[in-house]
């Protein structure tokens, strides 16, 4: 065999140019728009020659908040986030983003600078292992030891963390390979031999679920981000509608199909709808597109789609089978998966009497929560918000309370306007990754849904917003208290609220004024409307302190180790 | 179960790092593993011998392995006709008396004699692990005094029985 996965670079130019040259190269041929980052001494080199290309960076006041920001571009564009830190302290402050990334398959090409390669391996300053650091949590990562290899390995980085099941690629740099000179090289090809992400399905099992579905009388649909990140949604409504599939919707899958359409029952899962859960549990074919059956999602798997046939339709195939047992493995896109499903399909399946018994469910049963004149309810703070940007705002959170809320009732209709920490919950993930978002949808209105609590992790952020003077709408949803946390102990620990009530808080409006920004606090639903009614016309940044009840929790609710039929607060 | 697991990777630093840093996050507990080079210098061969529980966890650790884009190939050789080998190095106490019962004792093993001295011989024994532990335990009571197992190394015979009673993965 020969070693053919090297590839092929033909030099363009005989002129020799720097590592951090070719580095500039490699983004402006993978059509970067934006880096999102901040320097330090190992990267200085890189930074130079970001200086003299003039392109467009982005300055966090955290490396946290550089990547979550770059997540939050990747989710609304599908195009990779950039990210660049330094050596040390600054790549490790991106380790909880790479996490985050990573579990939520979304696609990153992250750039970190290394001491010189002479002294790696000494304790240099400022030197950590973070390729090694990272590997657990990287689809993939290098340390560039030539800079000729720049080009070959920035390519490959580009491709891998937008091919396949998408995610964070860190490239590390050390400082004297961004020095050194090397030719300016343009890679004609990629050879990745271990790396061939399977698109297309294999027909014949494309065909034995279509022939489960004729069998089926209770098939349910569960999509997840999979099918956003594959475009699928046209493909999925055809699907859903000629079969008459009920649709239930992961957390991160909301969008993905229309909320208001009569198939849509929901998010499923631990604070899913009643409808959405039971169709899961009594489903005879559940058909996985793009979901990878979180714990969260499937309760306690001994009363997961027990009476069903399991379909998995994932361009993972290790996600096929990992949490639940599956009947009709498909590996594949989502789009090319359900192109292929259309154009197979037989007869109709005969849901009808399904359909009306979820309906009934759905109308009987729906989220609710009670309501009085003296507090502001939250749930009732995200149909104002819903209201007032008539749904088309871009809403990101962080984890928690305000996430669920936000998750239940700002209804999405449509894809890549949802960004959230969904598989590893991160607090302080919404706000810069509302940053991001608005970096690349200038276009659309952008709210960050945060928490008192997980604001201040990265509320240092608003400097980036004064900077760039970003219309993005911070709600802040303060209930004095790490909500989800108070609600835990609640229910599980009597009472006993260890640490997790924030009396002592800064004043969020003087803050944002400490930033030249307007802030407001609200609290009650009219100062509400009339806050972010202002706040989008003025299209400025804006932060609103809303003062919502302190002792609401987020129902209906599946404790842990409980079946999906296990419920609690259905009725309100 | 015990699985025998066989990798062809990239011969590229942090490869091995890569792949036993993925068990340990799944939890893998590996019994053992070989690497070295192939006919190829750029691609290297992982030999690993496994604990799992059952045919599903088997199959997520070959999913999983096949995922690192470094990695080539991983085949699950459990089930399949196998020649696997392994070598020890094993240091036995010896005096004048036992010596020459000791290479008696080793014949029928082909175990061949690497070094003399005064008090110990080492041993170098070749063959399957069930082989190389009843060979230790044979010279047990003489008192070993060191050993270094190298951990099975495995291919696949060229001749496959056609298997069919197998329960197949789901997708591999």
């Amino acid at each position: 065999m020969k070693a053919s996965w090297v590839a092929e670079q033909k030099t363009v130019e005989s002129s020799l140019v720097s590592g951090a040259e070719l580095f500039i190269q490699g983004l402006k041929n993978e059509k970067v728009e934006v880096v999102f980052g901040y320097p330090g001494g190992a990267v200085l080199p890189i930074y130079d020659a970001l200086y003299k290309a003039e392109m467009k960076h982005v300055l966090t006041r955290h490396e946290q908040g550089a990547i979550h920001a770059a997540q939050g571009y990747a989710r609304v564009t599908g195009n990779p986030g950039v990210v660049l830190a330094t050596s040390g302290p600054g790549a490790t402050n991106l380790v909880t983003g790479i996490a985050d990334a990573m579990i939520d398959s979304i696609p990153l090409v992250i750039f970190t600078g290394q001491v010189a390669t002479k002294v790696i391996g000494t304790d240099a300053f400022q030197e950590a292992d973070i390729v090694g650091i990272t590997m657990p949590i990287t689809k993939h990562n290098y340390q560039v030891q030539k800079a000729e290899d720049l080009p070959r390995i920035m390519k490959e980085a580009f491709h891998i963390a937008n091919t396949g099941r998408k995610g964070p690629v860190l490239i590390d740099i050390p400082k004297d390979i961004a020095v050194n000179k090397a030719p300016l090289k343009e890679v004609s090809d990629i050879h990745l031999p271990g790396y061939q992400p399977t698109l297309k399905p294999n027909i014949l099992q494309v065909k034995r679920l279509n022939e489960a579905l004729q069998m089926s009388k209770k098939p349910v649909l569960l999509t997840g981000a999979g099918v956003l990140a594959a475009n699928a949604e046209e493909e999925l409504l055809a699907f859903a509608e000629y079969h008459q599939i009920p649709v239930v919707q992961t957390l991160l899958g909301l969008g993905g199909f229309p909320a208001d359409h009569p198939l849509c029952y929901g998010m499923a899962g631990m604070h899913g709808t009643y409808a959405a859960n039971m169709a899961l549990y009594d489903c005879d074919l559940l058909i996985g597109v793009g979901a990878r059956f979180d714990d969260r999602l499937t309760g306690n798997l001994e009363h997961f789609a027990k009476k069903a046939v399991v379909a998995h339709i994932d361009i993972d195939p290790a996600e096929i089978g990992k949490n639940v047992p599956t009947e009709l493995p498909i590996v594949g896109c989502a789009k090319e998966t359900l192109t292929a499903l259309n154009q197979t399909c037989g007869e109709k399946g005969n849901s009808n009497e399904w359909v009306i018994q979820l309906s009934k469910y759905r109308s009987e049963l729906p989220l609710m929560y009670k309501t009085n004149d003296k507090e502001l309810k939250p749930q009732k703070l995200m149909e104002i918000l819903h209201e007032v940007t008539k749904g088309a705002a871009i809403v990101s959170t962080d984890v928690g309370q305000h996430q669920m809320w936000a998750a239940q009732y700002y209804t999405f209709s449509t894809s890549n306007r949802w960004i959230t920490s969904g598989g590893l919950g991160t607090m302080g993930f919404g706000f810069p990754a509302a940053i991001g978002a608005k970096v690349g949808r200038p276009d659309l209105p952008v709210v960050a849904v945060v928490g008192d609590g997980g604001f201040q992790m990265t509320l240092q952020e608003l400097g980036v917003l004064q900077d760039w003077e970003l219309p993005v709408i911070v709600v802040i949803v303060n209930n004095k208290s790490l909500g989800m946390v108070r609600q835990w102990q609640e229910i599980f620990y009597e009472k006993r609220y260890s640490h997790s009530l924030l009396d002592i808080q800064p004043d969020f409006v003087k803050l944002a004024s400490a930033y030249g920004i307007e802030g407001r606090r609200a609290e009650n639903e009219a100062e509400v409307r009339e806050a972010l009614e202002a706040a989008l016309s003025s299209n400025k940044p804006f932060v609103l302190d809303c003062a919502v009840s302190a002792d609401e929790n987020v129902y209906p609710m599946i404790a842990p180790g409980k079946g999906l039929h296990e419920m609690i607060g259905v009725r309100g | 179960m015990r699985r025998i697991i066989s990798a062809t990777v990239l011969n590229e630093s942090g490869v091995l790092n890569r792949l036993t840093g993925l068990l340990t996050k799944r939890q893998f507990n590996i019994e053992n593993i070989t690497v070295g080079h192939t006919e190829d210098p750029a691609v290297s061969k992982v030999t690993l011998t496994v604990w799992v529980e059952d045919d599903r966890k088997a199959e997520q650790l070959v999913k999983q392995l096949h995922k690192q884009i470094n990695i080539l190939k991983v085949r699950d050789l459990t089930n399949m006709a196998l020649v696997s080998r392994e070598l020890a190095l094993i240091k036995v106490l010896t005096t004048p008396d036992t010596r020459s019962e000791i290479k008696m004792l080793i014949e029928p093993f082909r175990a061949t004699v690497l070094d003399v001295s005064l008090e110990n011989v080492t041993l170098e024994v070749t063959g399957d692990s069930e082989k190389v532990d009843a060979l230790i335990e044979l010279l047990r009571p003489y008192g070993i005094k060191e050993i270094s197992r190298t951990g099975i190394t495995a291919i696949p015979r060229g001749t496959q029985k056609k298997v069919l009673e197998l329960h197949p993965y789901s997708i591999m």
